[in-house]
């Protein structure tokens, strides 16, 4: 059966070609609303994708293989990404990596037997400061130990949802911070002030 | 913790502040409202320009500069796009802002996009960065409904459109022109320069990009001033790199995070003043990459050398590299690149041939493959140190190392190979006999990269490790 997008997706792709001077831009933003349908971006959503924007097959393809966020085949229900990158392997994404394998009974780049989990390595996910961390579908879990994982993972299994992806920790306090120096007050004209500080600068 | 002024997360701490009506309550949009009503677009560019904003993203370009090479043809569209697109391991700032605080950004591109004469902006945010991605587009939609864009933002003839857009997992696409043709719905294929993106960008256009934390610099520029901004730096004006901006620091520290400090701290005040000093008081700093994995590593023993004293670093002759301002220039003169400020600090538990196999993995991984130096030599590199790391490897593979390496470098289009050879080349040449040592007896599996951690982390105690948890 030819490939279709749900109504409020097709609704959606029509919003996101309107963003764009060219249609083949909406390529990559289309492929993830692809995606997130399917789970995964299938040879019938590529050509569909193609005859949407009036582009080859073969280009829409080569977009896919291109980025590694597109799964080529089918993944498990759930995709955890650990992240393994400098940072995060400082501080444990290896042992990280190793509790999860031994959890879910499969290495990365295989989906669990079961079929719930698919694990993948993952290059730096932007949470060095906060490592080790991995990605569960759309969430970040963030400053891990196996236990704390462990939680996650539980809090699935019994809710069938994830829990909330937490603030990354902030330890500055603005309210403490001194103010600018030499503030001067918002006059609207004040040719004079920028001179003050630069003055006061040793 | 050293107390110094803060613009940028002045709203981090409050609950919501990614919501319109809490940001505005803590001053969000008095610079955009101020600007589209009271100020010229070369007014505003004028005080981008006295702002000494160097670009946040890694490169360190003067932002002001970068504006001023825009010179639409007539009839042409001018562009603005935000790289967004933060990977660079070891990088974790511009989440935070995104996160945190869209509104700064938004009202960034707000301004900036009147000053150069863009009615559209896109935001290049990679697809991982879920969160952000969510808090952008509803503060933009926010925005659409306070009428601060649109076709008449602030009561301005400018229309102002902002567009988020997503990444797919490339790491090479926060390279502007890969970003560029990612952005029009290709693969990330870094294009030839020239011409540059101010010249022929985004759909053929003239296109300036910026960093995200670059312009959400710019509604406290306008603000506060040019002149008056750029001062908050600790560097005299003459070094013109001004301002305040976000430092990271990550791994073996105490407390890492991302913090706000000016222009001109220094690594020793990040490791051990922000970041808390090192996890183990019995495993000294051994080396830090002071700005993300593609600036080389700098060792607390080694010390500048400029006797001359007409040397711009003869100010810091004799003091450790820990001990310089972290400012685009100076990183420069010590052989290192400020790069994006987030540090990646490693103690004496690490091997840095582990270290280097675990980076050069990272950058086989994400080489587009359209320039054959980058594409077989970040794989080789790689093979060469697996080879080191397990034991297989012979003394003259250290020699090949950096022979790969320096036929990398400026062979080609963009400078993904760059900057995987300079902190190859680095790491060999200030840890050459862990190199030597690894040829001889290859790694042993106590060398792991989280020796520090892993005994806690197991037993389920980071305790101090402050990672996600209580300062």
């Amino acid at each position: 059966m030819a490939f279709t997008l749900s109504p409020e997706r097709e609704k959606k792709t029509e919003e996101i070609l309107g963003r764009y001077p060219t249609k083949r831009a909406a390529c990559i933003p289309i492929l993830h609303l692809c995606q997130e349908q399917e789970g995964w971006v299938s040879p019938e959503a590529i050509a569909y994708v193609a005859s949407r924007l009036g582009i080859s097959t073969s280009e829409v393809q080569g977009v896919v293989t291109f980025y590694t966020m597109y799964h080529q085949e089918k993944p498990g229900q759930h995709t955890i990404w650990v992240c393994r990158t400098l940072s995060c392997d400082l501080m444990g994404g290896k042992a990280i990596q190793e509790h999860l394998e031994k959890r879910l009974g499969c290495h990365a780049g295989e989906t669990s037997p079961d079929g719930r989990f698919t694990l993948k390595k993952a290059e730096c996910l932007a949470g060095c400061g906060y490592a080790p961390m991995v990605q569960i579908d759309d969430r970040f879990y963030e400053g891990l130990t196996p236990a704390k994982l462990d939680g996650v993972l539980d809090h699935l299994a019994k809710t069938g949802a994830l829990p909330v992806q937490a603030e990354t920790p902030w330890y500055q306090d603005p309210a403490t911070a001194p103010k600018i120096p030499a503030a001067a007050p918002a006059a609207p004209a004040a040719p004079a002030a920028p001179a003050a500080p630069a003055a006061a600068k040793s | 913790m050293a107390n110094y002024p803060i613009l940028l997360s002045n709203r981090y701490t409050t609950p919501a502040a990614h919501q319109l009506a809490v940001a505005e309550k803590l001053g969000a949009y008095r610079a955009a409202r101020k600007a589209l009503t009271t100020m010229q677009p070369d007014a505003i560019k004028a005080e981008v320009k006295a702002a000494n904003i160097r670009g946040r993203g890694g490169a360190g370009f003067p932002a002001g500069m970068k504006w001023g090479f825009l010179n639409p043809k007539p009839g042409q569209d001018v562009y603005l796009v935000i790289n967004a697109d933060e990977g660079e391991p070891g990088t974790f700032k511009d989440r935070t802002l995104m996160e945190k605080d869209p509104h700064r950004l938004i009202e960034g591109c707000i301004i900036s996009m009147y000053a150069i004469g863009a009615h559209k902006c896109w935001i290049y945010v990679r697809c991982e960065l879920v969160l952000a991605i969510a808090r952008l587009e509803a503060a933009i939609a926010e925005c659409h409904a306070k009428g601060y864009l649109g076709k008449r933002p602030f009561g301005k003839e400018h229309e102002l459109q902002i567009f988020v857009h997503p990444g797919a997992g490339a790491y090479i696409c926060g390279e502007e022109t890969s970003l560029l043709n990612s952005l029009e719905g290709q693969r990330g294929e870094p294009r030839l320069k020239p011409p540059f993106p101010a010249v022929k960008g985004a759909f053929g256009m003239p296109t300036i990009v910026n960093n995200v934390e670059t312009i959400a610099s710019v509604p406290d520029v306008v603000e506060l001033g040019g002149e008056r901004w750029s001062n908050l730096s600790l560097l005299p004006p003459e070094m013109k790199d001004g301002g305040t901006r976000l430092y990271g620091v990550s791994g073996h520290v105490k407390r890492p995070g991302v913090y706000e400090a000016p222009v001109g701290i220094t690594l020793r005040e990040l490791i051990y003043d922000f970041g808390g000093g090192m996890i183990d008081p019995g495993r000294p700093l051994k080396g830090v990459i002071p700005g993300g994995s593609s600036t080389p590593v700098l060792r607390p023993e080694d010390k500048v050398h400029a006797p001359d004293p007409k040397h711009p670093m003869h100010k810091w002759h004799g003091k450790s590299h820990l001990d310089v301002p972290m400012a685009v220039d100076t990183m420069r003169n010590i052989g290192t690149m400020l790069g994006t400020c987030c540090a990646i600090v490693m103690d004496s538990s690490v091997n840095m041939v582990e270290a280097a196999r675990n980076l050069m993995h990272f950058y086989s991984h994400e080489s587009c493959g359209q320039c054959t130096p980058c594409r077989e030599g970040t794989g080789w590199l790689h093979d060469v140190l697996t080879e080191l790391c397990e034991g297989r490897g012979k003394a003259r593979d250290v020699d090949l190392l950096v022979d790969i390496a320096n036929n990398m470098m400026g062979n080609t289009i963009c400078a993904l190979a760059d900057g995987t050879a300079m902190p190859m080349l680095a790491l060999v040449r200030k840890f050459r006999a862990e190199f030597l040592a690894a040829a001889e007896k290859g790694v042993p599996e106590s060398a792991r990269l989280d020796t520090a951690v892993r005994a806690a982390l197991l037993a389920g105690t980071p305790g101090q490790l402050a990672a996600g948890g209580a300062p």
